[in-house]
């Protein structure tokens, strides 16, 4: 029940944000505040619990769901938590509950806003939950119709067309990944006689150990993979993301990079990897390529843009290939690596787009050009925005630094030439994050009227975020025993696979 | 004193930092300043309690290794927040600790004025704090932490002022050039730990002479990737364009770069790591022929300069360039030696031209100084002092005997050659010319500029303490023909091996005199060249604009590097992958609009069309 709780609690409050608003326009964000406190402490009561005996479940699985759904296709209502599941699980939570407080301030049918923001991170929980491949579309799906309302209705001028650009891109890679879907289930019963769309049954048929890259598990798997490198996202995947991004309100974009971008990199891990190991390894090579080209180019792209959001936004583009390239090096330090940078990446993004709302809120621009000098006129924020750039262009002893150096660490054995071309991407950092903070901080100040500075509510919301970086910076050995065991049997299982593929037990 | 308070040395000035960051609105600047120099001075009272415990009883095996957590201990790799105590993290520790106070003690007369006194001083705090991380780490990733630490305070700090948008473009170039280097030394530390298993510095240097004794390539490479990172830091060629245009920050900020941190990491690093340097003898005298050509040219460069602090910046590169090469020829403690005893003249240095630079209400140009002996006593005797020292003038000062040392190992060590000795030997004259340049224009002669603000207390105190130090610190290393004093060297010994030197003692005082007479020699010719007779403002032209832009390398890099990456970003500004995605959108526009040109309500086109598909579909049946 306690899986259950983190699909079924946001739904209902959703319901509810939106029934209270009769009652006045604050009741709303009332009752996602408290929704969003609940399902945290909720993620931070079963961390704790994590190494104690109070956990039942068969081998890594901390918490298991299992009800039928719909019996004649196989399909099963099945939730369960790895220490994978539960790090992105504990993500969501935490970003959840800062996408509130930066929507504080809606104005605009208030009900509606929370209901859509509540049911987008229920179908993300479900997301990281899901382990029936159906059920697992089905939450894809559930997330992205209430994400594309939050950025059509609340976004700003080319509103429209991001939602429409970014519906198109989702759908048509979710309708690649319903094929792929049902590609696989169908094989898998051809060759053992029972249709399943379960994660563990489809893990035991195996079909991924014998096809190679251009076989049927091959092009399912490469269905597979472009669903979700699209989300993740990956070049040339990636241009729904720098207009979603930025046109979407702060709330949304807090949630799109914070946590919606890594359903993508989780649905790599932990299906398209241990489903195909063999296809995945012959096309490493490739994915671990794009992932490079993704970290300079995003890179370089953020360098030129002069629109502070669309900056931020494509520096995802960049911290996202360091992810890509760390599962397809499918190493342990690697794989670690990815899960932190993971973290770390949405902790300190979505920091910068509570700032650049916080700015835009203010100054009503994020044109670069216009702004300057804000130093001297909202100290905090500014000291708040150096910090958050500096941890997102991998300064040590801040989150970021430990993914990415243990995703080089990790790639290298597999890739040293990839490795050196990813590394010179933090030399690229180094460039757009000082601009930034150059050109909207340091200089004379502009012609913009003096703003406030952040209030109660903003500090602490983004210190929590600071104090989080700096803690997974500098004590990051929670985070690797919790994802430790999940991503070990993760690889075992690909190492079997690719054993029978050899033809023999190892 | 226990050994166990060592991770209190860098975790002092650490609180000072964040008790200023968080406190920055609500303390006064006074108190603001107050914590800033007692956090730094608190750390170097307990360096020297420690320093002097570890002299009088050193721990077992001459090292102390505090760990104080663990910090990355994951799937077979292993960091460790490990402190390491032994006469190289003593000394280095010691320097910045001990010239770090005196410069806080000193900002506090600077930056007295300054409404952000708060902000600069937890920068300071910070920037010691990082150095000494550095330099106390036991661990290689940890030693990378703090590098990069310092490299965002320098940024941090050169960019102080920050409502000048060239004093940010200054930090900018600073932290982006580093991190190239930077960039290689963690490239370096993937392969090392990949190829040895380990970061933990001891272990990675025992583990390099067992594994890469026979095999010079790996070695090579490794040591190839640390040396980019060290040219980096310590601003030697080809990574050396950075440190002029960091003169931007406030003037205790250039002497914290370039006395006490920042700048002699990567000599400490190359120090540190000198066993894998050994095993790769190409790269080792590549840090030689590095060190003796930035020498040179910085001490060209420095010749032409206008700009009091300009002059002084490439003075700093072209002593680092000393350092690299002795540490090439293998005089690893000689190299020390110089770190140690420049960090006292030369922060001594930046110190008196910051006092003359407020007094004269800001200017920089040595030809608008003039006439100082009077004005500005204080200032005159300690920039005397220092420049002496700089110019290694003969027996009295502690320049003397560390470049004199470094210049004769540099002939007479194993792995050294005429040719450096020669480098070193022009670069000592020209030393002694640019210092006494800048002496005999700035201090003499005519007032141009009239003074506006005297020194207190807090500002002559570090100029009389560094100023003796200066003078004295040469005498615990003399060399044979005066004595031989060797403390030093025996301190430093059994963490840095000497170099195999045999050579009569009569060669060594012939190279001596020929040392002390290219130091006079520079002295004499600046003061026959801008003492003797009035002096003119250089004019522009030929070779000498040429050094005076530091050899064209800023062009070269601008038009080759930066022009081309800023080019790039513009046109890749509007993402190139947009547009197949903009065609497929537009295909799909134009589709519809002509089908829905067909839908136009006119009951003729809907029959014409109806009878046009059924005479398909009748003509597809009959002739199927």
């Amino acid at each position: 029940m306690s899986l259950l709780l983190f699909v079924a609690l946001p739904v209902a409050a959703a319901v509810l944000a939106w029934l209270s608003e009769r009652r006045g326009p604050d009741w709303p964000r009332r009752v996602a505040l408290t929704a969003g406190a609940l399902l945290l402490g909720h993620a931070l009561y079963l961390w704790a619990l994590t190494g104690t005996d109070r956990f039942i479940g068969q081998g890594d699985w901390f918490l298991e769901l299992q009800a039928d759904w719909f019996p004649r296709f196989g399909i099963g209502f099945h939730l369960a938590m790895d220490g994978l599941a539960l790090l992105m699980v504990l993500l969501t939570a935490l970003l959840g509950l800062m996408a509130v407080v930066s929507a504080w301030h809606v104005r605009e049918r208030p009900g509606f806003f929370f209901f859509n923001l509540l049911l987008t991170l229920a179908g993300v929980f479900g997301v990281f939950l899901a382990l029936d491949l159906f059920l697992f579309f089905f939450l894809w799906e559930a997330m992205l119709v209430p994400m594309y309302f939050l950025i059509a209705v609340w976004g700003y001028e080319r509103r429209r067309y991001a939602a429409l650009k970014f519906f198109l891109f989702t759908q048509a890679s979710g309708l690649l990944m319903l094929v792929s879907i049902i590609a696989l289930a169908l094989v898998v019963q051809r060759e053992t006689g029972v249709l399943t769309f379960d994660y563990f049954r489809l893990l035991e048929a195996a079909i991924g150990s014998r096809g190679t890259l251009f076989s049927a598990a091959g092009w399912i798997m490469l269905g597979f993979f472009v669903a979700f490198t699209v989300k993740l996202p990956i070049v040339p995947f990636h241009p729904w993301l720098p207009d979603a991004h930025t046109q979407a309100p702060t709330a949304a974009s807090v949630l799109l990079a914070g946590i919606l971008l890594k359903t993508g990199a989780y649905g790599l891990i932990r299906f398209v990897v241990p489903l195909f190991p063999a296809a995945s390894m012959e096309f490493a090579p490739v994915a671990m390529s794009l992932g490079v080209v993704g970290i300079l180019y995003g890179a370089l792209l953020a360098i030129g843009q002069r629109d502070l959001k669309r900056l931020v936004a494509y520096t995802s583009v960049s911290h996202m290939g360091f992810v890509m390239l760390a599962i397809f090096a499918w190493t342990e330090l690697a794989l670690q690596g990815a899960v932190v940078q993971m973290i770390a990446h949405g902790l300190s993004t979505g920091a910068l787009f509570m700032l650049v709302g916080a700015l835009q809120e203010r100054l009503h621009t994020r044109d670069l050009n216009a702004m300057g000098g804000l130093w001297s006129q909202v100290p905090r924020l500014a000291a708040l925005g150096l910090f958050f750039a500096v941890a997102s262009l991998g300064l040590p002893g801040l989150g970021n630094f430990v993914g990415e150096f243990l995703i080089l660490l990790g790639s290298w054995p597999v890739s040293a030439g990839l490795t050196v071309t990813a590394a010179l991407g933090l030399i690229a950092a180094a460039v757009y994050a000082l601009l930034m903070v150059q050109r909207a901080f340091h200089g004379e100040p502009g012609s913009l009227p003096s703003p406030p500075d952040l209030g109660r509510r903003e500090m602490t919301a983004l210190s929590t975020l600071a104090i989080s970086l700096i803690g997974v910076g500098l004590y990051p050995s929670p985070l690797f025993e919790t994802a430790g065991p999940a991503l070990t049997w993760l690889r075992d299982i690909v190492d079997l696979q690719m054993a029978l593929a050899r033809g023999g037990w190892p | 004193m226990s050994f166990h308070l060592l991770p209190l040395v860098p975790l002092l000035p650490l609180a000072g930092f964040l008790w200023l960051a968080l406190g920055a609105g609500r303390l006064t600047r006074r108190s603001a300043a107050r914590i800033g120099v007692s956090s730094v001075a608190i750390a170097a009272l307990l360096v020297i309690a420690i320093g002097t415990r570890f002299l009088v009883e050193p721990p077992d095996a001459g090292a102390h290794v505090q760990t104080l957590g663990a910090w990355l201990r994951v799937a077979g790799f292993q960091a460790d927040f490990a402190f390491r105590l032994d006469p190289l993290s003593l000394v280095l520790s010691f320097v910045v600790t001990f010239v770090g106070f005196w410069i806080h003690l000193y900002s506090a007369f600077y930056m007295a004025e300054d409404e952000a006194i708060a902000r600069f001083f937890a920068y300071m705090n910070l920037f010691v704090a990082a150095m000494l991380i550095l330099v106390l780490a036991d661990d290689l990733l940890l030693l990378y932490l703090g590098w990069e630490g310092v490299g965002l305070c320098s940024y941090l700090l050169i960019g102080f002022w920050y409502r000048d948008p060239a004093n940010g473009y200054a930090a900018r170039k600073a932290f982006v050039m580093t991190r190239v280097g930077d960039t290689a030394f963690l490239i370096g530390l993937l392969l090392l730990f990949s190829q040895l298993g380990s970061t933990r510095i001891t272990e990675l240097m025992e583990r390099a002479t067992a594994m890469w004794a026979s095999e010079p390539t790996l070695a090579s490479v490794a040591a190839l990737l640390l040396l980019a990172g060290a040219v980096g830091k310590s601003a030697q060629l080809p990574l050396q364009t950075w440190l002029p245009d960091a003169m931007a920050g406030p003037t205790p900020v250039s002497a914290l770069i370039h006395a006490a941190t920042m700048v002699t990491a990567g000599v400490y690093l190359i120090a540190r790591t000198h066993v894998l340097f050994e095993l790769a003898p190409a790269v080792q005298n590549l840090v030689a022929v590095i060190g003796a050509l930035t020498l040179l040219l910085a001490g060209f460069s420095a010749v032409v300069q206008t700009d009091i602090k300009r002059i002084l910046a490439y003075s700093t590169m072209s002593q680092i360039g000393y350092m690299f090469l002795a540490l090439g020829v293998g005089a690893w403690s000689a190299a020390i030696f110089h770190l140690f005893t420049h960090a006292f003249f030369k922060a001594l240095l930046f110190l008196s031209a910051g006092v003359v630079i407020v007094a004269l209400h800001h200017e920089q140009n040595i030809f608008r100084m003039g006439d100082l002996r009077r004005r500005l006593p204080a200032a005159f005797w300690s920039f005397l002092v220092g420049a002496a020292a700089l110019a290694a003038l003969p027996l009295v000062t502690a320049g003397f005997y560390s470049k004199d040392l470094i210049l004769w190992q540099a002939y007479a060590a194993e792995n050294g050659s005429l040719w450096f000795w020669l480098a070193g030997w022009v670069g000592a004259f020209v030393t002694a010319l640019y210092i006494f340049r800048l002496f005999f224009i700035a201090f003499t002669g005519e007032p141009k500029t009239p003074i506006r603000r005297t020194p207190e207390w807090t500002a002559l105190a570090p100029l009389w303490a560094l100023g003796i130090l200066s003078l004295v610190a040469g005498f615990v290393e003399m060399p044979a023909t005066l004595g031989g004093v060797t403390l030093f060297r025996a301190l430093l010994e059994p963490v840095l091996p000497l170099p195999d030197v045999h050579a009569p003692l009569t060669v060594e005082a012939m190279f001596q005199l020929l040392s002390m007479a290219a130091s006079l020699a520079g002295i004499a010719l600046a003061w026959l060249l801008y003492r003797h007779r009035p002096v003119m403002a250089p004019t522009s032209g030929g070779i000498t604009e040429y050094w005076r832009e530091g050899w064209g390398f800023d062009l070269a890099y601008e038009r080759l590097v930066v022009h081309p990456t800023v080019c790039t970003a513009h046109w890749a500004r509007h993402d190139l992958f947009e547009r197949p995605y903009d065609r497929l959108a537009g295909l799909a526009r134009s589709l519809h609009r002509g089908l829905a040109t067909t839908q136009n309500g006119r009951v003729r086109w809907y029959a014409g069309g109806i009878a046009a598909g059924s005479a398909v579909a009748f003509a597809l049946v009959l002739l199927a």
